[in-house]
């Protein structure tokens, strides 16, 4: 190109540094104050709370760098556009160590710092509400881990252990502690722990309470153990997030956190209620093995209540009537 | 076998003795599609046949395999049927012939032995050993794979406009996220490789042939009939447990589930083909002077490519067989009340799926870095950080497959584990970032239609990688997990990602490979359609996502319902941008072919240097590379090979590896 003018070359790493550092403290600030507390999964339990707390974090390391890679492509793309008759090839520089050094250790001080944070946050939150298979290791106090001490009866101070039994396209909800009835409406008190113990009868099915920040998958012959603590009262949603079948699209159902005093009356009641199809029932156990138990032909449970006992409950695989 | 010390010589793979002019036949009395289609039917009805005859009574064998009553619901005979239809179909198109021919001390027939020997258009519809007609062959494939993928996705948009189900029945719904979702990942997984990768890397590492001809043909014509067989799950009642087929379910249900397991592991065994023959013709086919320092980058990602393929696919195509004899002879690898674990399966389902998911990232950063230099024109930056990058993400790819199972109840321990695996794979994937905003600094670039794809790939493959660091959290991956977020995050690395950088290497290369231009025009209107329809489709699948919604359902929150609308009609005119690319393909190449015989992109690469669409063999003689391919702007920098070396050369820098190193 022949030498226009001398133009003073803009120093382009100020500029689009200080850009950088306005627009990056801006949508931070945002992130943090104005979005953050709106993130999902929201505030009714410890876990969800804790995995909100995990995505605002995130989201504010990740801000500024998606602003910086944005912000100098839009840069590139204006300033350093080729222009209207200029053949020339562009300046040849094939690298420069000390930018390329200071990437790497900005990029692994990044992924490093996540690692621990999520870690520590893994740790803290006694394993985040995910699923922990049979054996877990991120226990808040008194796991209940044996069906022995699943149904001894609660007392204040221990978990409440829930068992969740995934079939298709339903769960059911077994409470070992008061009584071992089943139901499939989801009720928790609120500020105790809560032990999940999920497991499946037929395919895998992924128990996901929302609103208590939970997702454990319901494996056959697994039992899957996950740990939440409501902190208010409101509404729960059940999801089924693993594929599993004709209707995965209709296997949901709500729940309730309520007070303890509400919750012990409703479980007594429920116990009761449910008395003759708990006698239907196979013996609680942390796992079931469907082909080991008939009690299913006999159809009084889905006769008396509509309920799918523990038992196994298909429907006929090929004409599945409406759940 | 030996290394052939000149890869230009014509050799007779197979040993047999050179037969005289080629014989010039009726393409009609030639093995092709048609014999091939013939020999498939013929297969299909003998194996369906055989596996009935097999587990009938009373044929001999007291002890039968199935309790099925009804014959088409045989598994065990849909499976050998589908085996046969194979063999039959390979016959059909004449990849035994030559064997034959050999194990009868007969001279094999010319014409497909020679490069290019194979002349006239009927030479794409059947087995030929051209790379460069393999190449088309796949790229018309993968076109037509593609579009039939993305029209089933358009089904399963239109059945999310209402959140209950209205549209389809609950088993044609899931039968349709199944086939979409299988059609993508296993046949896309060559949407790269497979056409440019075998055009283009002979002509990139100045090589007139590649390694294994007849292998890299089989690598192909696997893909046709992986496709047919899993489109042909919808006549057995399709499969209704997605892509991923985790047992028991996958084990359990209707016929259709032979059709997935078999298709998957066909596409498999084709993409260990493709992967082999690629590794050894860029290891032992580069023209003299093509040291590894000058390696395209097209052609460093794509042998990481191929290494994951190589190393990965075997993985898959076991757990598919697993799958197939717990389907028909009940063994019970997957069954947890017979002793198998179903979380198996999802290891190595998992520990082939996450290499397989950087198998479909990896072909598009190494179309962008190739593409990059050209149009800003400037040498890459960082090239030896890039090669490296493309290294570090295919040996980490290995490594993190648990994070795919962090809810599933497998041993806790892994979690903080997976988490850094994971999150370090971020680190050479940032290289590539590194690599392109270091080029595009102090710049010239040139807004072709190719390098808007290219700048597209990073807006896109940024907002995949930054929802992939939020995936890799447990605490955060508890509630994205099996949501659509984890949807809209590996739609954005692998549509975001590789099919726009796909879609780059389509008006870039298809000068080279076919010697017409793109229309231009639709190809702006491709782009800018192709680029808003997709973001908009995406990035409210994040909000529904983390909003509650699981993956694959057909019944969502009501409160949902305006962003899933906006997201499927989005995706409506992301299949209408898709449309303009096929309109633009057909139009520019069947009907108005407006030549394009030299260099358009004024590119360095190698691979123009020759003409276009290259003769039969490439080169006229093997070039000696004499610079690395990206020297835009470099003063005096010499031309990147020498098309008519000294006779000599190529003898010597064989004979004498000290002289091939100093020649620069």
């Amino acid at each position: 190109m022949a030498a226009p003018p001398a133009q003073r070359e803009p120093n382009h790493a100020i500029r689009i540094g200080f850009t950088w550092l306005v627009l990056a403290l801006a949508a931070d600030l945002l992130i943090w104050f104005v979005l953050g507390p709106h993130l999902p999964p929201g505030g009714l339990a410890s876990q969800a709370d804790g995995q909100r707390f995990d995505i605002k974090v995130m989201a504010v390391m990740a801000a500024p760098v998606m602003i910086f890679v944005l912000l100098y492509f839009a840069y590139s793309i204006i300033v350093w556009r080729g222009r209207e008759g200029d053949d020339d090839d562009g300046p040849p520089i094939g690298g420069n160590a000390r930018i390329q050094t200071a990437w790497i250790t900005v990029t692994s001080a990044i992924v490093l710092c996540l690692f621990g944070f999520g870690t520590y946050e893994l740790y803290h939150s006694y394993g985040a509400g995910a699923g922990e298979g049979p054996s877990p290791i991120y226990n808040p106090p008194g796991a209940e881990l044996t069906a022995a001490q699943q149904m001894a009866p609660w007392s204040p101070g221990k978990p409440v252990v829930v068992q969740v039994i995934g079939q298709q396209w339903r769960f059911t909800y077994r409470y070992p502690q008061f009584g071992g009835f089943e139901t499939t409406y989801l009720a928790l008190p609120r500020n105790q722990w809560v032990q999940f113990d999920v497991t499946s009868i037929d395919v895998i099915h992924s128990f996901w309470a929302y609103q208590l920040g939970v997702k454990a998958d319901a494996n056959p012959g697994v039992d899957n153990v996950a740990y939440t603590k409501p902190t208010q009262l409101g509404r729960i949603t059940v999801r089924c997030a693993e594929l599993c079948g004709l209707w995965h699209g209709a296997m949901f159902d709500y729940g309730q956190v309520m007070t303890l005093a509400n919750f012990q009356s409703w479980a007594g009641a429920s116990n009761a209620r449910f008395a003759s199809v708990t006698k239907l029932l196979p013996p609680y156990a942390t796992t079931y093995d469907p082909t080991e138990i008939p009690l299913f032909k006999l159809g009084k449970v889905v006769k008396a209540l509509g309920l799918f006992g523990a038992g196994g409950g298909y429907y006929p695989p090929n004409d599945p009537s409406q759940p | 076998m030996a290394i052939e010390t000149e890869p230009g010589t014509i050799t007779q793979p197979g040993g047999g003795v050179p037969a005289g002019e080629p014989a010039v036949r009726a393409w009609w009395t030639r093995p092709a599609i048609h014999t091939g289609l013939i020999g498939a039917v013929i297969g299909y009805a003998f194996g369906h046949w055989l596996g009935n005859y097999w587990a009938s009574p009373g044929v001999g064998s007291p002890a039968q395999y199935q309790q099925i009553p009804t014959a088409d619901a045989n598994d065990f005979a849909i499976v050998l049927g589908y085996t046969f239809m194979v063999v039959g179909w390979l016959i059909g198109l004449g990849f035994f012939n030559d064997l034959v021919l050999a194990m009868l001390g007969r001279p094999l027939r010319d014409y497909q032995l020679r490069n290019g020997g194979d002349t006239g258009m009927a030479r794409y519809f059947r087995l030929t050993h051209d790379h460069k007609v393999v190449g088309l062959q796949y790229l018309v494939g993968m076109i037509v794979y593609f579009c039939t993928a993305g029209l089933l996705a358009m089904g399963i948009r239109a059945e999310l406009l209402s959140p209950v189900h209205h549209i389809f029945s609950s088993s044609a719904y899931i039968e349709i996220v199944g086939e979409h979702g299988t059609m993508m990942m296993m046949l896309m997984t060559s949407v790269i490789l497979g056409p440019f990768g075998n055009y283009l890397i002979p002509l990139m590492i100045g090589a007139k042939r590649v390694a294994y001809p007849r292998l890299e043909a089989l690598s192909f014509w696997l893909t046709p009939a992986a496709f047919g067989v899993l489109l042909s799950a919808i006549l057995l009642g399709g499969f209704h447990f997605g892509w991923t087929g985790y047992p028991t379910l996958s084990v359990q249900d209707t016929s259709g589930g032979d059709a997935y397991a078999f298709a998957f592991g066909l596409m498999g065994l084709s993409m260990i083909l493709a992967a082999f023959n690629i590794l050894i013709t860029v290891i032992c086919y580069r023209a003299p002077g093509m040291r590894w320092g000058r390696l395209p980058m097209f052609v460093w990602g794509i042998l990481g490519t191929a290494v994951m393929m190589a190393l990965a696919a075997p993985i898959l195509v076991g757990g598919m067989y697993m799958i197939l004899t717990d389907r028909t002879v009940q063994t019970a690898f997957f069954a947890d009340q017979l002793g198998g674990s179903s979380y198996l399966y999802q290891d190595l389902f998992w520990f082939f799926g996450h290499p397989e998911v950087y198998i479909l990232a990896l072909p598009g950063f190494a179309i962008v870095c190739e593409l990059l230099p050209v149009f800003t024109r400037k040498p890459l930056f960082g090239y030896k950080i890039a090669a490296a990058g493309m290294i570090g993400v295919t040996l980490l790819s290995f490594f993190v497959w648990q994070h795919h199972l962090f809810d599933s109840g497998i041993d806790p321990d892994m979690r903080p584990l997976f988490m850094l695996t994971t999150e370090l794979i971020s680190i050479p994937t940032g290289f590539i970032f590194l690599v392109g905003m270091g080029t595009l600094w102090k710049a010239k670039i040139r807004f072709t239609v190719p390098m808007l794809f290219c700048l597209a790939f990073f807006f896109n493959f940024l907002i995949g990688g930054i929802s992939g660091v939020f995936l890799s959290d447990v605490p955060a991956d508890t509630t994205e997990h099996g949501s659509f977020f984890v949807m809209a995050h590996f739609h954005y690395t692998i549509m975001g990602g590789l099919i726009f950088a796909f879609m780059g290497g389509c008006y870039y290369w298809l000068p080279k490979m076919m010697g017409i231009k793109l229309n231009a025009r639709l190809g702006y209107a491709h782009f800018w359609l192709m680029f808003v329809a997709f973001n908009s489709t995406f990035l409210p699948l994040f909000a529904i996502g983390l909003a509650g919604q699981p993956r694959r359902v057909f019944e969502y929150q009501r409160d949902l319902t305006t962003l899933n609308d906006w997201v499927s009609i989005s995706s409506f005119f992301l299949g209408a941008s898709i449309l303009i690319f096929v309109i633009n393909f057909v139009w520019s190449t069947v009907v108005v072919r407006e030549r394009e015989i030299g260099n358009p992109w004024n590119s360095r690469g190698l691979e123009w240097q020759t003409a276009s669409p290259p003769p039969a063999e490439n080169f006229a003689v093997v070039p000696v590379v004499l610079t690395g391919p990206y020297e835009y702007g470099v003063k005096n920098s010499p031309p990147v090979a020498d098309l008519n070396p000294p006779v000599g050369v190529l003898t010597a820098s064989l004979s004498d590896t000290q002289t091939a190193g100093a020649e620069a």
